[in-house]
């Protein structure tokens, strides 16, 4: 069910340069039964003016804590606020929102994790989600490539726990020079199915090779949203079916999203 | 804290804005519908609208743009799916109707005249689409018009929705009274504009869109004041109303109810928790009626 709550903040720290991790624990009874990787949560700026929540993808769940964590980048006002936060602090939050990844089309397979700067964050929930598969299902392979603007990594090593792990960097001062798909290309990394979340370029390169080498796709996108729960048709991205909602072809990100197969997205 | 307007009954005075609410079915989630006045749906045209390019919606100071550019899915799917919900709720239903052209506009309303809807809200008034709409609610002549052809084929009462995006407000609410509307409701969004400064271009791919949220809110209490002074049928008053002293403000100032826009999105319980409020506050002041209230600065 979905919900407003106020949270309290656990941790609140910058993991790299304007690259923030937040931490926020439910009240005790509030917690979802259920959290999907992909999924996200709207944080509500603490400032008086600001009306809109911010969607930050849920980059872990612990379910034991009834804490979710964040990482996210302070891009602008709305997010830099959040950066002031302290533990203990509280924060209203809207969630759990969207409709995160099917971990049924996942299990079983070579998974090839793509995330390309503040898109990687939502690929260790799901990441750690596969990995949990592999206990039933050992033909789960997951691999992670990750995409950074230059050496200041972050979410690496917490990503190394469950998956084997590559880097990209456009000024090749860690890992492949270039993005994600170079390393695809100079590693020849094989696939049954690819899971990425990042800038609109790099998930239209995805959707090209994916397309080209037939290998099944989803995407993660991203829009500007105002309620987050689907009733403003704010954040629609257009799609090549009729689209369920309103019947055009306009799906919403929020609640028919943010993750599509590759082939139902017109990006 | 019922109110009556044009002969139906309102469990109380608060009512969701049209298009920040759907037709209901997402935040019957959060709160209980019934606990509204009335649930007046997103507007809906005669097919369906895939609305304008993204972006579509920019936060602005205490308020926010958007331009949807009307999406929906039309009149056939609008009776099938969201009136058969609205149909099992016990609330009153104002469908929002949208067009292009004046035939349009009445081939909604005549579709709708067997359906389970208590009042139509005709919308001359969205700032986001480039044909009809907004024509119509800008020309005290042309908004004569449609509503005195709207009025002979309605079932139901009429309420015209009006842009506060004209010189002089009075004007249209009398033209919508002299050609027969039953209720008028104001405001929608006024027209307005954000850049982003660091891309050199505007944040909506529209470049223009309707601005909400309680940064308008002066601005709809002066007109509804206005509107309510000019008419003798009832207002329904919204614009930037977020909270119970919000609504209280509306209806002193002549509104005979209110409704609840873009603060939904700030916090989905809004509507319940200002018609709460209202009653507190009413109870508090010694107020009976909540009806009582409406008007009472306006000397
Ligand atoms: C489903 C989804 C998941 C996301 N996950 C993450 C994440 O895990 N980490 C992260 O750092 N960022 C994420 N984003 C992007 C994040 O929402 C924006 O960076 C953030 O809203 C910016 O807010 P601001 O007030 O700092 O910036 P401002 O530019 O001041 O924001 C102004 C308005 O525009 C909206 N906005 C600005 N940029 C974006 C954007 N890129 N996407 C959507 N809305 C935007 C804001 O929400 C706000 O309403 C995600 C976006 C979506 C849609
Ligand atoms: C996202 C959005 C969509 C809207 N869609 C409609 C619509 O379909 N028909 C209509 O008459 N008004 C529409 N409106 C206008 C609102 O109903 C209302 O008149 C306006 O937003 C002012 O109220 P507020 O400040 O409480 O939001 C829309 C407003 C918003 C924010
Ligand atoms: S943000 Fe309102 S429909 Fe998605």
């Amino acid at each position: 069910m979905k919900k407003k709550t106020t949270m309290t903040v656990a941790d609140s720290r910058r993991i790299a340069q304007e690259i923030w991790s937040l931490e926020l624990a439910y009240a005790p009874g509030e917690a979802p039964d259920q959290v999907r990787p992909g999924q996200f949560a709207g944080i509500y700026p603490a400032a008086a003016d600001l009306l809109l929540m911010r969607p930050i993808s849920i980059c872990r769940w612990d379910p034991a804590r009834s804490v979710l964590r964040f990482v996210y980048r302070a891009a602008g006002r709305g997010t830099t606020t959040l950066t002031g936060l302290k533990a203990g602090d509280r924060v209203d939050m809207l969630g759990i929102l969207g409709n995160g990844y099917d971990l049924d089309a996942l299990a079983g397979r070579r998974v090839l994790l793509l995330g390309g700067g503040i898109g990687i964050p939502p690929m260790l929930e799901l990441a750690a989600s596969l990995s949990a598969c592999k206990n039933e299902n050992k033909n789960t392979q997951v691999t992670a490539i990750l995409g950074y603007r230059d050496g200041d990594l972050f979410l690496k090593e917490e990503m190394e726990a469950f998956a084997d792990v590559l880097v990209a960097t456009e000024d090749g001062s860690a890992g492949t020079k270039g993005n994600v798909l170079d390393v695809v290309r100079e590693k020849g990394i094989e696939a049954d199915v690819i899971c990425a979340c990042g800038p609109l370029p790099m998930l239209r390169a995805v959707r090209r090779y994916a397309a080209e080498n037939g290998i099944r796709a989803f995407l993660s996108l991203e829009e500007r949203m105002a309620c987050g729960v689907g009733v403003c048709l704010g954040c629609v991205t257009g799609t090549t079916k009729v689209d369920e909602h309103s019947r055009v072809h306009n799906a919403r990100v929020c609640v028919e999203g943010p993750v599509f197969d590759a082939e139902d997205v017109a990006l | 804290m019922s109110v009556t307007i044009a002969g139906v009954t309102f469990r109380n005075p608060v009512m969701t804005a049209s298009g920040t609410f759907g037709s209901g079915m997402e935040y019957a989630e959060f709160i209980d519908l019934s606990q509204l006045g009335a649930v007046v749906t997103k507007g809906v045209s005669n097919i369906p609208w895939p609305g304008n390019p993204t972006p579509r919606v920019a936060e602005v100071t205490a308020g926010m743009l958007n331009a949807i550019g009307l999406q929906n899915p039309g009149i056939d799917v609008f009776i099938e799916r969201d009136l058969a919900f609205l149909k099992e709720i016990d609330t009153k239903v104002i469908v929002n109707v949208c067009g292009k052209s004046v035939e349009d506009y009445l081939e909604v309303v005549r579709r709708l005249q067997e359906e389970p809807v208590d009042m139509l809200e005709i919308n001359v008034s969205c700032p986001n689409v480039k044909e009809g709409a907004i024509a119509f609610g800008q020309n005290p002549d042309a908004l004569y018009d449609i509503t005195e052809k709207i009025k002979r084929v309605a079932a139901q009462p009429v309420i015209m929705k009006l842009t506060p995006n004209v010189t002089d407000i009075t004007q249209m609410a009398r033209a919508a009274e002299d050609a027969g509307a039953d209720a008028i409701s104001l405001i929608n969004t006024i027209t307005g504009a954000k850049i982003d400064i660091e891309k050199r271009q505007f944040v909506l791919a529209n470049r223009t869109g309707g601005m909400s949220g309680p940064a308008i809110k002066p601005v709809a209490v002066r007109m509804v004041w206005q509107a309510a002074q000019a008419v003798s049928i009832p207002v329904i008053g919204m614009g930037g109303i977020a909270t119970a002293e919000d609504a209280i403000e509306f209806m002193m100032a002549g509104a005979s109810a209110v409704a609840v826009g873009a603060m939904n999105f700030h916090n989905p319980y809004a509507t319940v928790e200002i018609a709460r409020g209202m009653e507190d506050w009413c109870a508090r002041h010694g107020v009976e009626r909540v009806a009582d209230l409406t008007g009472i600065v306006a000397g």
